[in-house]
């Protein structure tokens, strides 16, 4: 049996407050981990526990921490991915807004673990109020000894600082972040040199998403084997799944990683919106390709969703129903990519747009079916050519939409030409 | 606010948020303080100014209304919305009322699906929206 562990606080009165966060049993990881524990045996377990991502690309934490080079006379740093730019994906506001102390948890036995004594918390612009509830949760951690110099004793420094983006999807990427981190436009790096060696100011930098790091405290309290039994042995723990669209219950369910896709719709967000039927669902953020509606009996796992084509991503569930036309979804993936596009990379840059262009008319009833081979052909030109996946991101899902709703697409262009 | 980094360059994105928030838009004589305070060119300043979305470059009203276009809100009916909001303040998305109150600005995924449709009025979220809603959350606006 699976337990909360991220979101079991989330509803309680002030939550948010380190004083109701304690009574909670909060800091006890903390406080255990600078105590009891080595960082060598906290990387073991971190490993041992195989927590994967929860950003997007489902990358092992452990193995992450464990690229950072020991040794070296810079410091190192730790970026919190806060960015949320992934349309659909609501979870981090959640954790940030309920739980600021778990995350913090979170970043001060990650930093403890990999020798870091500065983090920065990069959360997207538009989150102010959330920044401010960080703020907040910094100083009271601050005033009780859990950050600043000699953290309970232990002799260990570490500050926090929360940064605030200011509108671009593309910092959510994690080189981009980096860049914007520095003071400059958010356009991502070429790789390797890999951020664990070289990241922020030149320095060692570890980049987290915040889920991923509100994971590691129940890690340290109750072991790797307990979280790998929560989901599955190879991708263990829960997930914070958002779900949102044509849903009865739109809102965040933490479900163990694995659970199936139909059951989140049906049972956990309370099925269909009244009198609507189920035609498409998008299961990770809107880069991940789509899943008919018979296609969504599937284990909500990072290999399921790749046996399936499709991606599990940041775990944004949405769901699209039968009156819902694909042409005016797949205007929306065009208008958002083209508008997110750095721009540094021409396929990209030159790709979107012009994809977008097409659809647009699509929509107006202009072109034929041969304009939907000629966006396909256009996606899969970004597909693998640009620096950085956000190429991939937006071919990803027009490729898939214009595979999967060929027909409809089709029909739709035929009716709009002729009431236009 | 610049001591939280190893160099001030980094400090720009935070100081030209202070800086909108005192003015309401960064104008290029703001561009050109915010440069000499972080000992960097007015090109870079202007180069990052003109990259993110959130930095406005001209004035924008008093209710900087920003309605969510992106797929989640749409499909609950954002499109509609958008009209009906255009239609009452008598402005296109990207303008402003003549009165300066009130700014109409489309945006991507505002990250509160859940709650869609929704907008944000300044730094304020407001979700579940229809037109009733839009009229009371108008109303209590000054
Ligand atoms: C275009 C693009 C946007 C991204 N946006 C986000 C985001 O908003 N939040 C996030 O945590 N990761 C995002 N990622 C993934 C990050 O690059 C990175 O994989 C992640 O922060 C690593 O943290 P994790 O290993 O804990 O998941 C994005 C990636 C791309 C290519
Ligand atoms: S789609 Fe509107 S807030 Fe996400």
């Amino acid at each position: 049996m699976s337990e909360k562990q991220l979101s079991k606080l989330f509803g309680l009165e002030n939550s948010h407050q380190i004083d109701v966060y304690i009574e909670q049993d909060g800091y006890r990881a903390v406080k255990k981990a600078l105590s009891e524990l080595t960082p060598e045996t906290i990387l073991d377990l971190v490993k041992a526990a195989n927590l994967r991502g929860r950003g997007g690309a489902g990358f092992p934490a452990g193995i992450k921490w464990g690229f950072v080079p020991k040794g070296v006379d810079k410091p190192k740093y730790l970026c919190v991915n806060a960015d949320e730019g992934e349309p659909g994906t609501i979870k981090d506001r959640y954790l940030m807004t309920n739980v600021p102390h778990l995350l913090l948890e979170g970043i001060i036995i990650t930093c403890y673990c990999v020798g870091i004594h500065v983090a920065y918390i990069y959360i997207r612009g538009e989150y102010e109020m959330v920044a401010q509830r960080l703020e907040q949760a910094i100083a009271e951690a601050h005033a009780q000894g859990y950050l600043g110099n000699n953290i309970l004793e232990s002799g260990f420094d570490l500050e926090v600082y929360v940064h605030r983006g200011a509108g671009a999807y593309i910092c959510g990427e994690e080189t981009a972040l980096l860049e914007s981190l520095e003071g400059k436009r958010g356009n991502p790096r070429l790789k390797p040199p890999f951020p664990a060696s070289i990241g922020l100011f030149q320095c060692p930098t570890v980049i987290n998403n915040v889920e991923t790091l509100a994971n590691v405290p129940s890690i340290i309290l109750k072991g790797a084997g307990w979280f790998c039994q929560q989901g599955l042995p190879k991708d263990g723990g829960t997930r914070l799944f958002g779900v949102s669209g044509m849903v009865q219950k739109p809102g965040v369910y933490e479900l163990p990683t694995g659970s199936n896709l139909r059951d989140l719709i049906f049972q956990h967000a309370g099925g269909m919106k009244e009198g609507k039927r189920l035609k498409a669902v998008i299961p990770g953020g809107m880069s991940s390709p789509v899943l008919k509606a018979d296609e969504i009996d599937i284990p909500l796992d990072g290999d399921s969703l790749m046996e399936a084509k499709s991606m599990l991503g940041s775990g944004a569930v949405i769901v699209i129903d039968e009156e819902t036309s694909m042409l005016d979804v797949l205007k929306i993936i065009t208008d958002f990519y083209s508008h997110e596009s750095c721009g540094q990379c021409t396929p990209c840059r030159v790709g979107n747009p012009w994809i977008r262009k097409i659809v647009h008319r699509l929509c107006q009833g202009i072109g034929g079916p041969d304009d939907i081979d000629n966006v396909r052909r256009l996606a899969d030109n970004i597909m693998g050519k640009t620096l950085c996946p956000l190429g991939d991101a937006a071919a990803m899902p027009i490729l898939s939409l214009t595979e999967k709703f060929r027909e409809e697409l089709i029909t739709s262009l035929n009716e709009r030409r002729q009431e236009s | 606010m610049i001591s939280h980094y190893p160099n001030k360059e980094a400090a720009l994105l935070p100081i030209l948020h202070l800086a909108q928030k005192e003015q309401g838009f960064i104008s290029a004589s703001t561009e050109k303080q915010v440069a000499k305070i972080l000992e960097i060119s007015p090109a870079k300043v202007h180069e990052v100014v003109t990259f993110y979305t959130m930095y406005n470059r001209k004035p924008v009203g008093k209710y900087h209304i920003q309605v969510c276009a992106n797929l989640s809100c749409s499909l609950l009916g954002a499109g509609s919305l958008i009209e009906y909001l255009g239609g009452k303040l008598g402005i296109q998305p990207g303008e402003t009322t003549e009165d300066d109150r009130f700014t109409l600005t489309l945006v991507q995924c505002l990250g509160a699906c859940e709650q869609a449709p929704c907008f944000m009025i300044n730094f304020d979220y407001y979700g579940d929206l229809d037109e009733t809603k839009i009229d009371e959350i108008l109303d209590k606006l000054e």
